[in-house]
């Protein structure tokens, strides 16, 4: 299967999502999945660091510098499609956090237990929520960080309350 | 949970009363706060419900759980609305005595008789004047306005604020109570550039456009619709009852789209709802349109209005589209997957189960030449079947007028003849946003812009030329940006083709 046909990016089309083995350990980075030719650049504005580029016209898809990018997740909210998470794989206890947009109600709370969920939807491990961030300025699309165990940081794109 | 329940007796007159009807309203969202206004009474074929003075009287019916709102005349089939946007004519219903009113955009107002409507209708105490001739034919005149724009959503807006700012007053005609049109229910953030309001909700730009109009020459005419348009620009209004009519310099129809239907068995039943309409009502009114929707159409729209029905605590039990590849964009797909909804590419929908509405969807998958792939069947277990197989544009007061039209699929059917400032093929009427052909909201913001700005050259020719030039320059750049990717293509090559037809339609006249 594929993006076209089941709305999942297939191997191939991950080629090139995820950054180096070496820089996800190095510290908290971006993942931008957004691989098709659309028209649309906010996340080129968001970055306060320059990471993030466009090159010719507004329909190419993003590039990322991640010698730049600090993985401070500014440009998560920024994303009209919710395709931006921060994958950060640099801790030695054997778990990764990351990132991701949640617009649903009632958010999580720090410390809750979630179910994580992968591209899917399917639940692949449990996560506590490390962070609940919702300023004015994220405009209601609310960003929430997930421990997971480090071998998860690369599927885990959801999360899905037990309780309430 | 709130309770939700869908049987059908709860529709039958004299069957549940007040206290148990169920209430679909939607509680905590997270984009929308709903301002539903004082609660009031009305009563259903003899059964007192309550609503909120903000619905319209189908929004109040369906969240007391109320989905049957009229009999088909030949069979006697329950309907119950389908487009909510006052074009389909499935929800008309007799209210005050009055038959034949459309209930999915008529206001709903403390102590209303509402009826389900048999039959044709019929009048019975014709109000005094409706048959004297003169007054029918009396209509209010309203005098001239230099630019009169019919619609306003995004065109409509854009095109009074590109003129306003040039200094040539208008007047935006809308048959509905809210300015916006659909960005009204959009709560999505847009796509595009800065320049296209990107990173923006639509409902917040809605906002903002309205808000734009303030200290320009541009004057908004709300709850009218235009009825026809005639020589000499002269519109035909309604309001309230009373017909006016209005002459105007230039004329610019931005009247949108209105939603396709699907064929298929059971497609008239309650509860098979086009996406706007379930927009609107969970969008616009805050209500729930059901507890479990099958979606048929995996383009942007039923993407979205997928995403939007999940935040809204509506579960989606499928996605299916007969097209072996799905047609929005992956980030809005990849969206409502990772929340476990599938996409079913190469499936259609067979029917729609349930004798008094929605009880069940079977869908089945589809070989590359369209037929049923045999044994492959399977129900979904749902109380909505949600629509969003496209769009066709609003033409018809192009149409009536004598403008030349074309049929162009890329552009969604049947389209209004325009030129590259969007005028038609009578001279100062224009054309602008889906109305001219389906696009995207932000297409038709641009395209609004352009319309306004070419209507104030045709009426002010004093205007600085030079300027204007300018301005339209930038905006057609920023329409071929947004075209260029490949999911502009269809937009790209209709509106290519349209400007060769307009070009052959000058030529002949000339």
């Amino acid at each position: 299967m594929s993006r076209r046909r089941d709305g999942v990016l297939d191997s191939h089309e991950m080629t090139g999502v995820l950054p180096s083995k070496e820089r996800l350990a190095a510290g908290p980075v971006v993942v931008i999945e957004c691989v098709e030719n659309i028209p649309c650049n906010p996340c080129v504005d968001a970055c306060p660091r320059g990471a993030i580029t466009m090159e010719g016209d507004i329909n190419q898809t993003p590039d990322v510098d991640v010698t730049k990018c600090n993985g401070c997740g500014l440009c998560i909210s920024a994303c009209p499609g919710l395709a931006i998470f921060v994958i950060d794989a640099s801790r030695d206890d054997g778990t990764a956090t990351i990132s991701l947009p949640y617009e649903y109600v009632p958010l999580p709370s720090t410390g809750e237990t979630v179910a994580a969920l992968d591209r899917e939807g399917n639940v692949v491990c449990n996560a506590t929520v490390a962070r609940v961030l919702s300023p004015r300025a994220f405009d209601r699309t609310p960003v929430v960080s997930l421990t997971v165990p480090m071998e998860h940081a690369g599927t885990v794109r959801h999360l899905r309350r037990k309780v309430g | 949970m709130e309770e939700r329940t869908d049987h059908p007796k709860d529709n039958l007159p004299g069957g549940d009363d007040l206290r148990s009807a169920p209430d679909r309203r939607i509680g905590d969202h997270p984009i929308l706060e709903f301002e539903r206004g004082r609660e009031i009474r009305f009563d259903l074929d003899g059964r007192a419900l309550e609503g909120y003075e903000t619905e319209t009287i189908a929004a109040a019916l369906h969240a007391s759980g109320v989905r049957i709102l009229r009999r088909s005349i030949g069979r006697d089939r329950p309907r119950g609305f389908f487009c909510a946007i006052g074009r389909c004519s499935s929800c008309l219903m007799t209210v005050d005595g009055v038959p034949n009113i459309m209930t999915c955009v008529t206001p709903l107002r403390s102590g209303m008789r509402v009826e389900t409507q048999r039959g044709k209708g019929a009048l019975g105490n014709p109000s005094p004047g409706l048959h004297d001739a003169e007054e029918v034919g009396a209509a209010k005149d309203l005098g001239t306005v230099p630019l009169a724009i019919v619609g306003a959503g995004p065109a409509g807006l854009s095109a009074a604020i590109a003129a306003g700012r040039l200094g040539v007053s208008s007047l935006i005609i809308d048959e509905n109570r809210t300015p916006g049109g659909q960005l009204i229910k959009q709560t999505h953030m847009f796509f595009g550039s800065r320049e296209h309001y990107a990173r923006v909700r639509g409902i917040d730009i809605g906002r903002e456009l309205v808000a734009e109009l303030d200290g320009l020459p541009a004057k908004l005419l709300l709850d009218t619709t235009a009825l026809g348009l005639y020589p000499e620009r002269t519109l035909s209004l309604l309001k309230d009852g009373a017909h006016m009519r209005i002459s105007a310099e230039a004329v610019i129809l931005a009247a949108g789209a209105s939603e396709n239907m699907l064929a298929f068995e059971g497609c008239d039943l309650p509860g098979v709802y086009g996406a706007g309409a379930v927009q609107t009502l969970m969008n616009v009114h805050g209500i729930s349109p059901g507890r479990r929707v099958l979606m048929v159409g995996a383009g942007n729209i039923g993407l979205i209005v997928s995403y939007q029905l999940l935040q809204a605590g509506v579960e989606v039990a499928a996605v299916v589209d007969a097209l072996p590849e799905i047609g929005g964009y992956h980030v809005h797909a990849a969206k409502i997957r990772r929340a476990g909804v599938p996409i079913l590419t190469s499936h259609t929908i067979v029917r729609a189960i349930g004798a008094d509405g929605v009880e069940g969807a079977t869908v089945c998958e589809v070989d590359s030449d369209w037929a049923p792939v045999p044994d492959s069947e399977r129900t979904f277990d749902v109380d909505t079947i949600c629509l969003a197989v496209g769009l066709t544009p609003n033409c018809e007061l192009a149409l009536q007028s004598g403008c030349e039209d074309a049929y162009l699929s890329d552009l969604g059917g049947h389209v209004v003849v325009h030129g590259e400032d969007l005028e038609t093929t009578a001279s100062r009427v224009y054309i602008a946003g889906d109305a001219s052909g389906i696009e995207e909201a932000s297409t038709a913001m641009l395209e609004g812009r352009l319309a306004g700005l070419a209507a104030a050259l045709a009426v002010r020719p004093e205007i600085d030329r030079g300027e204007v030039d300018r301005l339209m320059r930038e905006t057609r750049a920023g329409l071929e940006e947004l075209r260029n990717g490949p999911f502009g293509e269809k937009p790209r090559l209709g509106k290519a083709r349209m400007i060769e037809l307009a070009r052959a339609v000058q030529e002949r006249s000339s």
